[in-house]
């Protein structure tokens, strides 16, 4: 399908914002005393969160993982409410309750973030039910990784979401590893998209590293869902550029791998074919950069200057 | 008034709380076409009076059960869940003790969860330690969850209702022996507070604290102290969590000595918490050191004599009573 310039300048866009965040998180989380706990980044993958929710709605809604920085910033979440509780400031969009890791963003249909791996999937199952039985317009996406589709809990969520044909598309983010372990060495299968017929839906393979592509995979499934067809799995195939969180020193890759996945950086391809097709100038690329580059510099400083939380707050919160 | 065992009584309360509200809808492994097909069951007719797009029979698949609900309940709806046997909770309870109990305080008070996770209980059919087990403490050990888990037919209703109604998630513990017990319920439309615990006798000279199925043994150990003229105060807790220390206060201070009384094994069972909250708060109350009444530490056996021997009996408590007295 032809995809438009307006969805792929929003995308690029997106996908630029999402780097230049998570690239002031590597220098930020190793500075002592900034940002508290583990630091988990979506570099290499912003294809996937870009191309998705540019494919959505309002009203659809995601559930997310670990690596959501890139998902939630695409699907319109605040940098500065997200970066002030990545710094676990009383400003953060949980009150520091939650920090970098389980971010919930329900403002944005963004409400539940799981980091238990394969969590997100029985939870986006109940949250497609409820629009199944409001007979809502909208879809539930659900992002996970390779690891995730090793759970119990995929399993079970594919097969009720099959059984009950539930208007929820399964996002795969295949970026090759899972945690040290390479996909090859926890998945016999070759393709996490073949186990899709054993629940009765569709399998696609797309690549991770196009947002275009991604944007259109998820149009079809999108409408699949809406049409009353039911769910589909999308692997989306991509890689972690990073290691799984900031401590990690990626002994484990290849350096050659992470050579060739860099030349498929999915904001250069994109912003690349956008220069060259004319859609934009090379200064209309740079002035985008330098935007992302302020928003995220304006929401590290909101976030520094926000106050902590008061320690008697971590009482609060817990009962309705 | 009408009759009813603890299941029928359930029933009713979902009968009431689906009319009530569109919200509310039921999930489960057989809760549309049981096995049983046997009305003392809690969820007995409610396909016939709902349909199946609010009875909802699921795979066998805790994970995805729990997962529903908890997702559901996000966006609003008003899941009641049903797992079958107790200790098929370690299958939902990743979604239920990581997600349902901790995802409202991750988002800083944003989400809520209303959400009732309906499990069937309880030592005593024969069935061994795989559909036997009392893991109430467990859940209790989790902040974020409410445990109900009621003695009466009556109890039940009003609890349900309330569980239903509370917009947190409740974990509703049903103790099946209850199901043939008939007892009487008032019909209307009543709501018992969650947290509040019932004096189910008064007496003077001993305080027994119990919940569940171990409520009956408490009476009827009571009957026969109250022949040698030791009067027995009996507190049922109903809610685990939140607890009532007032009543359970206010009692030993009256009585001066104390008995817990539960089902569940006794290491890390929830008798050492009401244990621990006399000590800090209410030691100089105290006559004689509290005592506490529990199944051994050892998985619910099938074959009958060794189930009765794990199950706490009126001679067991009646000899704690003695010790202390």
């Amino acid at each position: 399908m032809e995809v438009s310039e307006k969805k792929k300048k929003e995308m690029l866009w997106t996908m630029i914002l999402s780097r230049k965040f998570s690239d002031s998180l590597v220098s930020l989380c190793k500075t002592e005393g900034k940002i508290p706990g583990m630091m988990i980044l979506s570099t290499g993958q912003e294809a996937v969160g870009s191309g998705v929710c540019a494919a959505l709605e309002f009203d659809d809604v995601i559930i997310t993982n670990h690596r959501s920085h890139h998902h939630l910033l695409a699907k319109g979440a605040d940098p500065e409410k997200i970066m002030a509780e990545i710094y676990c400031k009383q400003t953060g969009c949980n009150k520091g309750k939650s920090g970098t890791l389980h971010l919930a963003v329900p403002e944005i249909n963004a409400p539940c973030t799981s980091t238990v791996v394969g969590g997100s999937l029985p939870i986006a199952v109940g949250r497609a039910f409820a629009q199944q039985y409001r007979k809502e317009t909208a879809v539930t996406v659900c992002f996970f990784g390779d690891g995730a589709a090793d759970e119990g809990s995929f399993h079970e969520a594919l097969n009720l979401a099959g059984l009950w044909q539930l208007p929820v598309v399964f996002v795969c983010e295949n970026n090759v590893y899972a945690g040290a372990q390479r996909y090859d060495a926890h998945t016999r299968v070759k393709d996490v998209a073949e186990r899709a017929e054993s629940y009765g839906m569709p399998g696609m393979i797309v690549d991770g590293n196009h947002a275009p592509a991604v944007y259109a995979a998820t149009l079809k499934a999108r409408q699949r869902a809406l049409d009353g067809e039911g769910p589909t799995l999308m692997e989306c195939k991509t890689y972690r550029l990073r290691g799984h969180g900031e401590s990690d020193p990626q002994h484990y890759q290849p350096k050659d791998e992470i050579k060739a996945w860099q030349a498929k950086n999915p904001i250069s391809r994109l912003g690349k074919e956008l220069v060259e097709s004319g859609i934009i100038t090379p200064a209309a690329l740079q002035e985008m950069e330098s935007k992302a580059e302020n928003i995220v510099a304006e929401a590290v400083r909101f976030a520094e200057e926000s106050p902590f939380p008061e320690a008697q707050d971590a009482l609060e919160d817990l009962y309705a | 008034m009408q009759t009813l065992g603890l299941g029928q009584a359930v029933n009713q309360a979902l009968r009431e709380e689906m009319h009530r509200d569109p919200n509310v809808f039921i999930a489960g492994e057989g809760v549309g076409v049981d096995i049983h097909d046997n009305p003392v069951f809690p969820t007995f007719g409610l396909l016939e009076a709902f349909g199946p797009g609010r009875v909802k029979d699921t795979p066998v698949s805790e994970a995805a059960i729990a997962g529903l609900a908890v997702g559901a309940a996000e966006a609003g709806l008003r899941p009641v869940i049903e797992i079958m046997f107790n200790p098929f909770f370690t299958l939902a309870s990743d979604m239920i003790v990581n997600h349902a109990a901790k995802l409202r305080y991750l988002s800083g008070g944003k989400s809520s969860f209303p959400l009732v996770v309906r499990i069937k209980s309880g030592a005593g059919f024969g069935a061994g330690c795989q559909h036997s087990h009392n893991l109430e403490a467990w859940a209790a050990h989790c902040p974020g969850l409410k445990v109900v888990m009621p003695a009466t037919s009556a109890d039940a209703k009003g609890l349900l209702k309330s569980a239903i109604r509370d917009n947190n998630p409740v974990i509703f513990i049903e103790h099946m022996g209850l199901y043939f017990a008939k007892m009487p319920v008032p019909e209307d439309d009543y709501l018992i507070p969650l947290g509040k615990a019932e004096i189910k006798r008064p007496g003077k000279d001993l305080t027994v604290v119990t919940w569940s199925g171990m409520l009956g043994v408490a009476l009827k150990a009571a009957e026969k102290l109250s022949q040698e003229k030791i009067e027995t105060e009996i507190v049922d807790l109903r809610t685990l969590t939140p607890l009532d220390k007032d009543t359970i206060l206010a009692s030993v201070k009256k009585t001066g000595r104390l008995i817990v009384l539960h089902e569940a094994t006794r290491t890390g069972g929830f008798g050492g918490e009401i244990a621990a909250v006399v000590m800090e708060q209410g030691f100089t109350y105290l006559k004689a050191p509290l005592r506490r009444v529990t199944g051994p530490d050892i998985p619910v056996p099938a074959s009958p004599p060794l189930e009765k021997f794990y199950i706490p009996d009126e001679e067991n408590l009646i000899q704690a009573a003695r010790e202390i007295l």
